[in-house]
């Protein structure tokens, strides 16, 4: 078997913090910045996504520039002096952080916390007054959970939903400015809109604010233990794409199903089948239990008693458009 | 692309809107009735998604017919074009002058920005709200309507099937006996040089709704007589006719006067007059000297951007000119927002013709077949007058095939905005063209590499277009002879707010602030400061009256001159108040991409009412820090700049003193509770300090 490379590429030399860096031509100063060993912030980048550059977390001082720039997504040149934690730049990830800590929920936001500390952020100087991106949970449908107190509108559902990889195109930035969500036409439930239940906005979301709505369950009931689950990546059972899964697991179940980024064949995206049809996989009776089915700390979720199997779920939510 | 669209149907009119700017459906698959063949045959696909640039004029088709999108158009609309209804709700939804909820066909805008304010803007705003109620569907405050001149100033929009615009300026109460005295104050009070100088009762009883026009009409605004068909909305202020754009130019008639030498001297709807008065002689210079000479006279002339960045438009015409990839676009950015600015609204009523042929010059130097007008609906008067001069043009042969006989094609094409100030900004206005929300592209890549429509794109504003003009004619070494060796030629300033005579006023560069506002009636006695550039602009004081107008001295002198505002404010205007303003402005015109203007802005207004209130020395530096990350870290020039006049006001004007005594509390607690003492201007203890002389040392 052959495998294709791609076609050699240049590099280039700039200075990141003082060190010489040579990266590939096209590289990101970002990419060169994890080369150099340095740990940027970022937000809105998506390692399979187009740089929105919409959070401005990652903003560098680049000599010779009025402005600072984005690390995500601005090309490293040759010659380019990159300085990722000069005043300038510390100063701005600092406000930026703490513009988004006065707004919005960055409980579920992974090490926000961590850099809110590092930046010395402290968002409630704001006062109590200061204006917060106020919206209800929007629990419409039985796979995901919207809540958008938690958006920092990134922009990475929508170009998920869209162009760059569903081409389902259910939702957009809807508002201007502060007033700006992600909503679908008219605000309409997603059931009924042009949602296929890909679950590819929650693959991308770096805040929670998309979330299975078996893990939004289980953290309201405060059974959410990331540090007692355990990863498995597999292969997709349901049709000969191959795409890869890797289940969650808590306490022997399936509690959300993710697909690894490097992933050649799908960067990381799944259907409603991968992501969302695992059920069947824990409503087989437990060895020794004579058929009955296990009640779990999820909430009785596989109980067919409470609930309906998973798959019906499914059906349920899409309205039977699988 | 399988889109999945709602099943509302659209209403006769609606329907009928939308089919006025796309054409009747061709098939089922567009929203038309189903035939056997459409079993058989699936259409729209590409072809109807090239079309996608179409989504805003069908909004504003469906808007301006109805008064607002529903459901059912917007669908309608969706499928047409084979627009996902998620994305074009995200439109719809961007823009202030479209709706998506119900309301009544008439709507007030009433301008309650800066020059307005400072012209009693607050009463009429009282007034009205007394007559119509809370801000609402009938009636709402609006940013900057560009009729600064004739401040306070309203817009009333009444969707229909002409759809009708009446521009009230200056906005006088009416009804009832306080009409008689003027309730606006201030308002009109020694303002407008002898175009309002009728008794109000007078006119009260005379004119209601007059200046009313038709979009699609050339001509001026014919009266409607009182009791007109305006609805309850008609007669909450008093109307009278529209003055012609040259009422708008103090100077009209000085034969020294380049920009502005034909506004008021030619009829505007007169082909044969703008020829007549030296029209279409720089298109003829311009076939001479071919696309290369045109550039390289441009380039020569020193010409810079008018728009606010001073870009050398010589440079940016060579660039797209060079550019292998073809096609090429121009786009004339006449989306003239900026608060306080109506210099292109004033070039574009009183001599719509020049920027026809400036167009076509730009288009023929830089190899472009094909230019956008891209105007602010807020501007109906101009539109129309475009409108008509860009027919008639076409129709003497000088727009479309074979311009002038020389095998040179080009044709513009009017796009009209829908109430937001960022489709100003170089790229927005791409996307929103393209029919995207108006939110600014990442630079680079910059417009001449790719620009609308992914293609190399030449975006120039009104003013700057109209320079090319004597440039041609005169050539580039006379143009440079005029004004400064920075700044060449001659600048036009928008002057409001306190002063006998606001207006346009055309200056050679290097003229000062004081010769200006001497021309304007002079400064007033009790001068609070001028506000240059607009909202993006900064404060300068009394004793600075001296600073050249240039690009370099006002740079020099910590100011710009931004898109030429030169907003008076005297004693008795509220200088909080109007920082608020500023705040809010920029805070509603966020188009909310990136998160140091989105968040920042509304931070930035949040802390100046508490400034307001009672001046504390952490909102100061916490509007520095804040104005700071927006400078550094904002997409597009709209967050880089939100924070430039309230830091000059407060810098230089010394609004907002602290309280001697609990200030050095207050730095204490300010600076111990702040880590990172990144910015030496922010948090160094020093600052606070120097921050409530009222009247700072020199300019820095």
């Amino acid at each position: 078997m052959t495998v294709p490379l791609p076609p050699p590429r240049r590099l280039v030399e700039l200075t990141v913090d003082g060190a010489p860096v040579r990266v590939p031509e096209g590289s990101t100063i970002l990419d060169a910045c994890g080369g150099a060993g340095q740990d940027i912030p970022t937000l809105c980048y998506g390692d399979t996504l187009t740089p929105k550059n919409a959070c401005r977390v990652c903003m560098v001082e680049v000599e010779g520039s009025r402005t600072l720039v984005p690390a995500c997504s601005r090309k490293a040149e040759a010659g380019m002096v990159v300085g990722t934690s000069t005043e300038r730049a510390r100063h701005s990830r600092k406000v930026v952080l703490e513009l988004l800590g006065s707004s919005v929920d960055l409980s579920t936001t992974p090490r926000a916390a961590e850099w809110l500390a590092e930046y010395g952020a402290r968002p409630g100087r704001f006062g109590e007054d200061a204006a917060k991106v106020e919206q209800p949970v929007k629990v419409d449908n039985d796979l995901y959970v919207r809540d958008y107190d938690k958006c920092i509108l990134c922009y990475k559902c929508v170009d998920a939903c869209g162009e760059q990889w569903q081409n389902s195109f259910a939702i957009t930035v809807a508002g201007r400015g502060f007033d700006a969500t992600i909503s679908t036409e008219f605000d309409a439930p997603l059931t009924d809109s042009a949602c296929v239940y890909c679950g590819n906005c929650v693959e991308v979301c770096p805040t929670g604010a998309l979330s299975f709505k078996s893990e939004f369950d289980m953290r309201q009931a405060g059974t959410w233990e990331e540090s007692r689950q355990t990863q498995t990546t597999t292969i997709c059972s349901y049709c000969g794409v191959g795409c890869n899964l890797t289940l969650h697991v808590q306490d022997d179940q399936i509690v959300k199903v993710t697909s690894p980024h490097d992933n050649p064949v799908t960067h990381g995206n799944l259907c409603i089948k991968g992501r969302f049809g695992y059920q069947h996989v824990q409503n087989l009776p437990s060895p020794g239990t004579s058929g009955t089915p296990r009640a779990t700390s999820a909430g009785d979720i596989t109980s067919p008693g409470t609930a309906p199997p998973r798959a019906d779920a499914t059906e349920v939510a899409t309205g039977g458009r699988t | 692309m399988d889109l999945r669209f709602r099943d509302a149907e659209p209403t006769d009119d609606e329907r009928a809107a939308v089919d006025a700017v796309l054409g009747p459906p061709p098939s089922s698959w567009h929203g038309g009735l189903r035939t056997e063949d459409d079993l058989h045959f699936a259409a729209g696909g590409r072809e109807a998604r090239d079309q996608r640039n179409l989504l805003l004029p069908a909004l504003h088709a469906v808007n301006d017919r109805v008064g607002w999108i529903s459901e059912g158009a917007l669908d309608y609309i969706c499928r047409r074009l084979t627009v996902p209804p998620a994305e074009a709700y995200g439109v719809a939804s961007f823009y202030s002058l479209l709706s998506l909820k119900p309301r009544p066909a008439r709507v007030l805008h009433v301008c309650t920005d800066l020059a307005c304010q400072a012209r009693g803007a607050q009463e009429v705003r009282r007034h009205v709200q007394e007559r119509l109620g809370p801000p609402g569907t009938s009636w709402t405050p609006s940013p900057c309507l560009g009729l600064c001149e004739r401040a306070p100033a309203a817009l009333a929009l009444e969707a229909g099937e002409t759809p009708k615009s009446t521009v009230y300026a200056p906005a006088l109460p009416d009804g009832g006996p306080a009409s008689g005295t003027r309730a606006g104050g201030r308002a009109a009070g020694g303002a407008n040089a002898g175009d309002t100088d009728s008794a109000a009762g007078q006119a009260n009883v005379q004119l209601h709704d007059p200046q009313t026009e038709r979009p699609d009409g050339p001509a001026t605004g014919g009266a409607r007589g009182p009791g007109g068909d305006g609805g309850q909305g008609a007669r909450i202020l008093l109307g009278r006719e529209e003055p012609s754009a040259a009422s708008a130019v103090p100077q009209a008639g000085d034969p020294s006067l380049v920009l502005l030498r034909r506004v008021g001297a030619v009829d505007p709807a007169s082909l044969d007059d703008y020829r007549a008065a030296g029209g279409y002689a720089a298109l003829r210079r311009a076939f001479e000297l071919g696309p290369l000479g045109v550039v390289q006279e441009v380039t020569e002339s020193g010409l810079v951007g008018r728009g606010g960045a001073a870009f050398p438009a010589g440079r940016k015409w060579a660039a797209v000119a060079s550019r292998p990839a073809r096609p090429h676009y121009l786009v004339c950015n006449a989306d003239e927002s900026e608060p306080g600015t109506f210099k292109d609204r004033v070039l574009m009523e009183g001599d719509p013709y020049a920027l026809v042929e400036a167009m076509t010059i730009a288009g023929y130097a830089t190899g472009c077949a094909k230019g956008y007008l891209y105007i602010r609906a807020e501007y109906p008067r101009a539109t129309a007058r475009m409108r008509h001069a860009i027919a008639t043009a076409h129709a003497r042969g000088l727009l479309g095939e074979d311009i002038l006989g020389q095998g040179f094609a080009f044709d513009i094409e009017i796009r009209r905005g829908a109430g937001a100030y960022i489709c100003g900004e170089e790229t927005a206005i791409f996307n929103s063209i393209e029919g995207y929300r108006g939110e600014p592209r990442s630079k680079p890549p910059f417009p001449v590499d790719r620009g609308l429509f992914g293609m190399p794109t030449v975006v120039n504003n009104v003013e700057t277009l109209a320079n090319v003009l004597p440039i041609l004619l005169n050539g580039a070494a006379a143009y440079a002879r005029t004004g400064t060796e920075g700044s060449t030629g001659t600048k036009l300033f928008c002057v409001s707010g306190g002063v006998a005579r606001p207006g346009v006023y055309e200056l050679p560069f290097g003229a000062t602030l004081r010769e200006l506002l001497a021309l304007a009636g002079g400064p007033p006695a009790d001068l609070r400061a001028v506000l240059l550039g607009g909202a993006a602009g900064a404060f300068v004081r009394p004793d600075e009256l001296d600073i050249p107008l240039t690009f370099e001295g006002t740079r020099a002198a910590g100011a710009t001159l931004g898109s030429g505002v030169v907003l008076v404010l005297d004693g008795s205007v509220d200088l909080a108040g109007i920082l608020v303003r500023i705040a809010e402005f920029f805070r509603d015109e966020s188009c909310g991409q990136c998160v140091p203007c989105r968040v920042g802005t509304v931070r930035q207004e949040e802390a100046l009412h508490r400034l307001s209130r009672a001046p504390k020395a952490e909102d100061l530096t916490l509007l520095r820090e804040v104005g700071q990350a927006m400078r550094d870290a904002s997409i597009c020039g709209l967050g880089q700049t939100a924070w430039n006049a309230v830091e000059s006001a407060i810098d230089r004007l010394g609004a907002f003193p602290l309280p001697s005594a609990p200030l050095t509390a207050s730095v204490g607690a300010g600076s111990a509770a702040s880590p990172a003492p990144s910015l030496v201007r922010a948090a160094s203890p020093a600052a606070p300090v120097a921050l409530p002389v009222p009247s700072p040392p020199e300019a820095s």
